[in-house]
């Protein structure tokens, strides 16, 4: 029976969220299309992830485990992911749709020679072939497609499937290790990490609280910040407010940023430009708290409060914290 | 050392994107197209470096006739040296991988110590052509670079990470992609706009670029668009003023919505 995969997404063994959302779908397509689910770990840490995938189904899990990975950029993950694709010949391969899994399947799609639809937010089994379905132009339009090499591979964003957990036990099949010295040739040297508060990625977060150019300076992003920790919430900014020194690049949502589209989507003080909505239109829910009226963030709003952010904003988060009872 | 900036003509995102119905492929002629805003970044970030150690810096664009419209004479007016441009109307519809082995055909003809790419475009926004470009040229591939440093035979770069950076070392030649915010973009000047008509601009056909028709193309590529419609127009949502109390509202709205 052919394969279904699942790359795990994970830092030094930790798995990210979006890993137990691709492995639930994963199982429910392998049933559908009769394959056999099974998940590929690269990198180091396996002991710690195994516990993470088991509860998520477990199931075969080829691990392919090297201080190599880390010493490398994604290079030895690109060469030992082809190769045993090559060998094992799945009939769909599943990467998380975030900056590294997506640089990852496209370095494995070109070397064996298919097809990468990435940005996926739903699939739908028809035959053999899984119907991806992806936004584009900044979510203006919604498409439908397929990948029509072998293996497919899809990558899927975050928050698109509900993590289920379904306990399995992990039966490991070790993956041989041996880079060539081209895998090499690009070194990580440092590895620099801001202070983050201990809150989720931008990327994949349920909820993501952003502030714009209305928050007036940099030191009013602690009430962005606070909101965001009351709701356990990641958080992002506007262009205006990045290009202004106020937050990092990193965090900036829309069409020359982040797209996102969380469970929940907060604009604080964004007035909701064509290039800002390109980047978290498709949020499932959204808030928007502007003292316009006017402003086009409300245009998507689910609800929408025309007020002043410096009094409305911290009067929420209390009031969240009072009703989480902390 | 020379660099080859691979740049892309992408809809301006003001105006009003549509799919053609019979294969759900951009209609480029449908409005208003500009120089894909973060390929800017490529460019100037090739022209400090060509300030720095010297060389020269190409443009490199694929596509119908009509590509190097609004992207390739942008790069020039901003001081690219010269273009190539590789046309060929069997080109319509490739996706990200057909691109990538177009640009890396291409590539394969020319000398250069870097590529730089813009990390995504703003149209199709996948992220996939650099990586798989590296990969075709079997060269590094360094994505979502925020900073640059050349020094002989080896570029550091900082790479953008969820939460900081990266400092990566690598060997040239190299391929890159650099993300907004790396540097500030320059205007171009009426006097770079004038010159870039006297630049040349070298025009390769598929047959030039040695491409196989049968990997390029709507045909050729290896993702399929079935369906393409419109996202339904959101529903009106719920606007409340703030008279005091806007607060505790949004608060029952979260809590009924399970954010709470
Ligand atoms: C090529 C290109 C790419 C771009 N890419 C992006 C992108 O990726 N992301 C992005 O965000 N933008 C992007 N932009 C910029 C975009 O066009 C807007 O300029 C930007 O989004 C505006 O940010 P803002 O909403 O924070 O600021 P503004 O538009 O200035 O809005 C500030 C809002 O705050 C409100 N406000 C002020 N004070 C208060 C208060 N006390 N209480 C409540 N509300 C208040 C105001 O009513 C206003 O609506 C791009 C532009 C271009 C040309």
């Amino acid at each position: 029976m052919g394969e279904l995969w699942t790359i795990i997404d994970h830092e030094g063994g930790e798995v990210r969220k979006v890993s137990g959302e691709m492995l639930t779908a994963a199982r429910r397509f392998a049933g559908e299309m009769n394959l056999d689910p099974a998940a590929v770990f690269a990198g180091t840490g396996f002991e710690h992830a195994r516990e993470r995938i088991g509860k998520f189904g477990g199931g075969k899990v080829y691990v392919a485990e090297s201080e190599e990975f880390d010493r490398y950029l994604l290079q030895p993950q690109i060469d030992t992911i082809a190769s045993l694709v090559r060998e094992r010949k799945p009939s769909v391969v599943l990467f998380a749709s975030v900056a590294d899994g997506k640089d990852v399947a496209s370095g494995v799609a070109s070397k064996v020679g298919t097809g990468v639809v990435a940005d996926v937010v739903d699939l739908e089994a028809q035959g053999e072939r899984l119907v991806c379905t992806k936004a584009v132009f900044g979510g203006a339009t919604v498409t439908k497609c397929q990948v029509e090499g072998s293996p497919q591979i899809i990558c899927v964003k975050p928050n698109s499937f509900a993590a289920e957990q379904a306990p399995g036990e992990v039966v490991e099949e070790r993956v041989d290790v041996t880079l060539s010295d081209d895998a090499k040739r690009a070194r990580i040297v440092e590895r620099v990490q801001q202070e983050a508060g201990g809150r989720p990625a931008v990327e994949e977060a349920a909820v993501i609280v952003s502030g714009g150019r209305g928050l007036q300076g940099p030191e009013n992003f602690r009430i962005v910040e606070d909101l965001a920790d009351a709701l356990g919430a990641a958080v992002g900014a506007s262009r205006a407010a990045v290009d202004a020194g106020w937050y990092p690049h990193q965090n900036q949502v829309g069409q020359t940023g982040k797209t996102v589209s969380p469970q929940l989507y907060i604009a604080v003080g964004i007035s909701g430009a064509i290039q800002h909505r390109a980047g978290m239109q498709t949020s499932k829910t959204i808030v928007a708290i502007n003292k316009d009226g006017e402003a086009p963030i409300f245009q998507l709003a689910d609800f929408g409060l025309v007020g002043d952010l410096f009094k409305v904003v911290p009067a929420l988060a209390d009031e969240i914290r009072k009703r989480k009872g902390r | 050392m020379n660099i080859v900036v691979c740049v892309k003509r992408v809809p301006d995102t003001a105006a009003e994107k549509k799919l053609d119905p019979s294969d759900h492929t951009l209609d480029r002629e449908s409005g208003e197209s500009i120089l894909n805003p973060v390929d800017e970044y490529g460019v100037e970030e090739a022209l400090r470096l060509r300030e720095a150690h010297g060389g020269e810096v190409t443009v490199l664009t694929m596509g119908p006739a009509g590509a190097e419209k609004n992207a390739v004479r942008k790069a020039l007016a901003l001081g690219a040296d010269r273009g190539v441009l590789v046309k060929d109307d069997g080109l319509a519809g490739s996706d990200a991988l057909a691109t990538a082995y177009v640009l890396a055909l291409a590539l394969a003809q020319m000398e250069f110590g870097l590529v730089i790419l813009g990390s995504e475009s703003t149209d199709a926004r996948t992220s996939l052509v650099p990586q798989a470009l590296a990969q075709l040229l079997g060269l590094p591939g360094i994505t979502y670079v925020s900073k640059v440093e050349v020094d002989g035979s080896k570029v550091t770069v900082h790479r953008e990470q969820e939460g900081g950076h990266w400092v990566i070392e690598s060997e040239l030649p190299a391929v890159i992609s650099v993300v907004k915010g790396i540097n500030e973009p320059r205007y171009a000047t009426l006097k770079g706009i004038m010159s870039a008509k006297q630049k040349p601009l070298e025009v390769l056909s598929g047959e030039d670029a040695g491409l196989d028709p049968a990997e390029v193309g709507l045909s050729g590529s290896k993702t399929r668009i079935l369906a393409a419609e419109a996202r339904p127009p959101k529903q009106k949502g719920k606007l409340v003023k703030d008279e005091g109390h806007g607060h505790v509202e949004l608060a029952d709205f979260l809590q009924q919505n399970k954010f709470i």
